[in-house]
């Protein structure tokens, strides 16, 4: 017989949480350390009684800091209700409000003393001058915070808010507040800034007379001027998004629906954007048609025309990411082509419409949204990418770069920086929204469990041979570009000397063995071990909030599921720019002071990649039947045993593919890395950037390769991994309900 | 160790004015209360939608009431999610989690009720035992028949010595002959242990064949709640009639009441039945197809004409539409070597114990 968990008297996991708060409050340094927590040197430095490194119980005995006095009442509070039973209304009540004042407490005071003292003129005015300030949260913070928050979420959960399960409601509580801190509240923080004045207050006039800057929105092009940024990135999604729609429909054909023989090959292609850094494809392009590009030169010669910079400018963005999102665009259209059920081909053909007018009357309306839903995924990668435009850009300015030199260029702007962040913003977030709410809604292609009996039609003879003919071409043009990625790395010095050398891998990479052990002596060592660092943390952190969000998402439902879902997808949309910018303005400053350290990085990757591990979560669990999760708990296994014990292990293809993407991810971006990456923590791609912009191409290339060839690497051992993970002969159960 | 013996722990079930909605405008149950014996099997039948899944669920704590209560035994279970009931589901798609083994499922309930190892393992065997499936321990559910899987899904519930059983359309995904196997292993289990049982069907033969009681259930309420004999025998109305077994519907008139009995006339054809409780007036008659007697040629008296219509031979027995004035009738007749043909004048009459008089509808 088992003894309901309301009954109890003992309550595992508010023990817990309450030790880690008393932990937090009592031993822990309550500040952040410089030198970093990990270091421990904190020990040795003063620890408890230096200021710096006292936790939070030390400095009120040494009468400092006296705010995070009022810190005490809600740690102690717990202590009388822990033998009570979770259905007596006085748990719940104390729960509730001791973590909600403990929570508010600990960021009103975080916000209202900075390291100026008061934060805010009025607080100054109320309570007079304070003579004290204090830095950014430490580990004794967020500790604390991390208690009272699973105090709110056990309180809430003791009053029976979805079904009085505790695991689920203190997920829902942490996956939303660190959505809250680590997106809205940058975010935010960003808007904020587009008002703020030069003297620091705010102004509706200054974000108008920014926002309606002539710069971003001038129409100038049209009469032979010059158009303003946010025109040019718009002219050039809105290309990039048809281009790689038609040609990832192409492929999509082809693979799906003709002869061709070397399918595979074809689905190869789609692992190539995640793999490559987005600006090296815009590196090749240069080797090829820059000013001492090979064909550059060959056309030069060959016509006695002088080599010009054309490809610097629109021409040169455009061509490097059509052929970057192309396999997006793929990916996204052989799902929906191969989803236009066979029989509704097959029915028109019975019905007597030859293939054309099948494939014009039927199938070709059929993946209409899909067909918009690709264009839409074109669109906005286009507009969130950073890479290809700062090496390709010349003059042709986008918001993506623009952001970034208003905050690191000469003219240091803030607030223009803010500006732009926003109207990009808003272009994505359109982008986002359209495809969420008016596709979402708008699918034919819905896969049901039925098997279809039927194939799918070849294509008709006068689409085929157009449609095989772009493919050949633009198929050569990949390898191409990619084959120069290599040769580019072991050329001396690209059109003018092509002796082929190992010179920049030796230069990048070269070690020597002495006395003490193996020395890293090549210059990119050092960036490549921190980005592998990183990546390394990083991955599995966005595995797993991936995927406790996707399990909510498909097993839970609570109030407000859809703003959660909404929240947690957002971050998909926001480009790495505007997050980067987000990021400096928001945690630049106490309480939450992160740049310069290797935690931003971490956790601008675990918040860029989240919605990857969501999808994956989501798209593998609603394959999982949920008599599973329901049998376990009728089974008397809680949620969190049922989440552990079946939903896991069966995820473990979802889990593998969010770590490696993640990491892998992690180890390509740029766009928001540029903004954090510190004399410290350098990664591989901003080491990259730099080696480009002093024209040091032929490293730069050879760092890209060895990236590339690293994350293939890791790419293939993990479908060495997934492939054995078969459970049992076949997997034909769970599928009734 | 002595071997570990599976023994029911039954209680009753009682549900108090339990109404469920979806969102805000579905009503998956209006107001239902029921009280379910322990140690009886009940089912709940009924056409799908009819809220008999969602009735099923709410025992299990996997839906919750929005109002009324729930008891199970003696205790108010209302409140409490389904990990924290002492009640074990066996689902339509059995739900065996595919990476464990055999016995790992059937174990798996029993490491969260504070049994040690060789308790678990014990009680693990004893259940398998239970369903004849001891050899097959150590197999993946992958590497089972269907009927297996279903066996263990009813092992890893009854080890668990539950207070209820919950059983979800266990039998749907089995072809008919094992269907009939499978159910009556059920069903002599349920009467060994002494358990209580809540069976979900749709289909009424295996509710009749199954049950202590049944629960009809008809648009989120109950239709009518009987042994299978009084379901069938008397029926309470025009749906339970059709919906257990086949019914002949037909419109009457009770002409007069004399005590308990009712004198009814349709069409000229007369006949004294039960009244049971019906006032003077319109009336329903309901008659199943096989209480009707069907003969050859015109008769003056004791019958009404009619013609056959319809004549089809489906093995064991005929089947007939026939009209009559009245419209059409369905009867089904055991004599399959004199069978008519269509066209054919005929005589119908109904079986002393055939008809049933039901409130119109």
């Amino acid at each position: 017989m088992r003894i309901a968990t309301t009954e109890r008297t003992v309550h595992p996991v508010l023990i817990f949480w309450t030790i880690v708060g008393w932990v937090g409050f009592l031993v822990l340094p309550w500040y952040g350390i410089d030198e970093g927590f990990f270091r421990f040197e904190w020990l040795f430095d003063g620890y408890p009684m230096d200021t710096d490194h006292a936790p939070a119980a030390m400095l009120l005995a040494m009468g400092q800091k006296w705010w995070l006095a009022p810190l005490l009442l809600p740690l102690i509070l717990p202590l009388f209700v822990l033998n009570r039973r979770k259905t007596e209304p006085i748990y719940a009540k104390v729960l509730i409000s001791a973590g909600a004042f403990g929570f508010g407490w600990l960021i009103a005071q975080g916000f209202g003393i900075g390291i100026r003292g008061w934060s805010f003129d009025w607080l100054e005015a109320l309570f007079g001058p304070l003579d004290d300030r204090q830095f950014g949260m430490g580990y004794g913070a967020l500790l604390l915070a991390s208690a009272y928050l699973f105090f709110f979420t056990q309180g809430i959960a003791a009053r029976g808010a979805v079904n009085g399960d505790v695991f689920v409601v203190s997920s829902i509580g942490g996956v939303i507040a660190i959505v809250s801190i680590f997106v809205f509240f940058p975010i935010a923080k960003t808007l904020l800034a587009a008002f703020i004045t030069e003297d620091g207050s705010y102004s509706v006039a200054v974000f108008l007379a920014k926002f309606f800057d002539d710069r971003i929105w001038a129409l100038g092009c049209l009469f032979g001027g010059r158009c303003g940024v946010a025109w040019n990135s718009l002219f050039l999604a809105v290309l990039v998004g048809i281009i790689t729609t038609l040609l990832g429909l192409v492929f999509a054909l082809v693979v799906t629906r003709s002869g061709f023989r070397y399918k595979q090959g074809l689905r190869a292609l789609t692992v190539l954007p995640i793999i490559t850094p987005p600006f090296v494809i815009g590196l090749a392009i240069i080797l090829l048609f820059g000013l001492s590009g090979s064909v550059t030169t060959w056309v030069a010669d060959l016509f006695g025309i002088r080599p010009t910079r054309w490809i610097y400018g629109l021409p040169g963005i455009l061509i490097a990411q059509v052929l970057a999102f192309t396999p997006i665009a793929f990916l996204v259209l052989i799902g929906v082509v191969e989803g236009v059920s066979p029989s509704m081909e097959e029915a028109a053909q019975t019905l007597r419409a030859d293939k054309w007018q099948t494939f014009r009357t039927v199938s070709l309306p059929l993946m209409r949204p899909g067909l918009a839903n690709a264009f839409l995924l074109g669109f906005i990668e286009s507009m969130a990418d950073f890479g290809n435009p700062l090496v390709l850009g010349g003059n042709y300015d986008v918001l993506s770069t623009e952001i970034f030199f208003a905050i690191v260029g000469a003219q240091y702007d803030q607030g223009r920086a803010a500006v732009l962040a926003i109207v990009l913003l808003a272009f994505t977030l359109g982008a986002f929204y359209a495809q969420r709410f008016w596709l979402g809604k708008k699918s034919y292609t819905t896969v049901s469990g039925k098997g279809d009996a039927g194939v799918h039609p070849q294509m008709p003879r006068r689409l085929s041979i157009p449609v095989y003919a772009v493919a050949a071409v633009w198929t050569a043009f990949t390898v191409i570009i990619y084959l120069m990625i290599l040769y580019g790395s072991v050329v001396e010095l690209w059109g003018v000397n092509n002796t082929l050398t190992f010179k920049h891998y030796i230069t990048a990479f070269s070690l020597r063995l002495d006395e003490g052990g193996i020395r890293w002596t090549g210059s990119a060592w050092d960036s490549f071990w921190t980005t592998i660092q990183i990546a390394t943390i990083a991955a599995p952190l966005t595995a797993a909030v991936g995927l406790i969000t996707a399990y909510l998402l498909t097993r839970q439902s609570f109030a407000g599921k859809n703003a959660f879902e909404f929240g947690t997808m957002l971050s998909f949309a926001i480009p790495g720019t505007v997050i980067g910018v987000s990021y400096i303005l928001a945690f630049n400053v106490p309480p939450i002071e992160l740049t310069g350290t290797g935690i931003i990085l971490v956790v601008s990757f675990i918040f860029r990649n989240m919605p990857v591990g969501v999808r994956a979560g989501i798209a593998s669990m609603s394959q999982l039947d949920k008599s599973l999760d329901e049998s376990s708990l009728t089974l008397g296994a809680n949620s969190w045993q049922t989440f552990r014990g079946v939903i896991l292990p069966l995820l473990r293809p979802a889990i593998l593919a969010a770590l490696v993407y993640s990491f892998v991810r992690a180890m390509t971006a740029i766009s928001a890395v540029i903004f954090l990456v510190s004399a410290k923590y350098d990664m591989a791609t901003s080491y990259i950037i730099g080696r480009v912009e002093n024209n040091d191409y032929g490293l730069a290339i050879a760092y890209s390769t060895t990236l590339i060839a690293v994350m293939l690497t890791t790419v293939g051992l993990l479908q060495l991994m997934v492939g054995k993970t078969r459970i049992g002969r076949r997997m034909d159960h769970g599928s009734g309900g | 160790m002595a071997n570990a013996v599976i023994h029911g722990k039954a209680a009753s079930v009682s549900f108090h004015n339990v109404s469920k909605m979806f969102g805000k405008d579905v009503l998956a149950v209006d107001d239902v209360s029921l009280t379910i014996e322990a140690g009886t099997l009940v089912t709940l039948l009924g056409p799908s939608g009819c809220g008999k899944t969602t009735t099923l669920r709410m025992i299990a704590g996997l839906e919750m009431a929005t109002r009324g209560r729930i008891m199970i035994g003696d205790k108010d279970v209302t409140g409490l999610p389904a990990t924290d009931r002492d009640v074990s589901m066996v689902f339509q798609s059995y739900a065996l989690f595919p990476h464990m083994s055999v016995i790992e499922n059937v174990s798996y309930g029993l490491k969260f009720s504070g049994f040690n190892k060789a308790e678990t393992r014990d009680r693990a065997i004893a259940g398998l035992d239970l369903v004849g499936l001891t050899q097959y321990a150590e197999r993946l559910p992958s590497e089972l028949s269907g009927g297996q899987q279903q066996r263990v899904a009813v092992a890893r519930a009854l080890v668990l010595e539950p207070q209820v059983l919950l059983f979800d359309e266990p039998l749907s995904n089995l072809d008919a002959k094992l269907r009939r196997q499978v159910r009556e292993e059920i069903r002599e289990i349920q009467q060994k242990l002494g358990l209580t049982v809540v069976y979900v069907t749709h289909d009424q033969e295996e509710a009749l064949a199954v049950s202590d009681r049944i629960v009809v259930m008809r648009n989120a309420g109950i239709a009518q709640i009987g042994t299978p004999r009084e379901l069938y025998d008397a029926p309470s109305d025009a749906f339970v009639a059709d919906f257990i077994g086949e019914a002949n519907l037909i419109p009457c008139s009770v002409d007069r009441i004399a005590g308990d009995m009712a004198e009814v006339s349709l069409d000229g054809y007369k006949t004294t039945l039960s009244a049971r409780g019906l006032p003077v007036g319109p009336a329903i008659l309901a008659v199943r197809p096989s209480r009707v007697v069907v003969t050859r040629g015109t008769k003056s008296s004791g019958g009404m004409a009619a013609r056959i219509e319809k004549a089809t031979y489906v093995g064991s027995r005929m089947e007939y539409t026939v009209a009559a004035d009245f419209g059409q009738i369905f009867a089904t007749v055991e004599d399959v070597d004199t069978a008519f043909a269509a066209g054919d004048e005929v005589t119908l009459g109904f079986e002393d114990r055939g008809p049933v008089l039901l409130p119109p509808s």
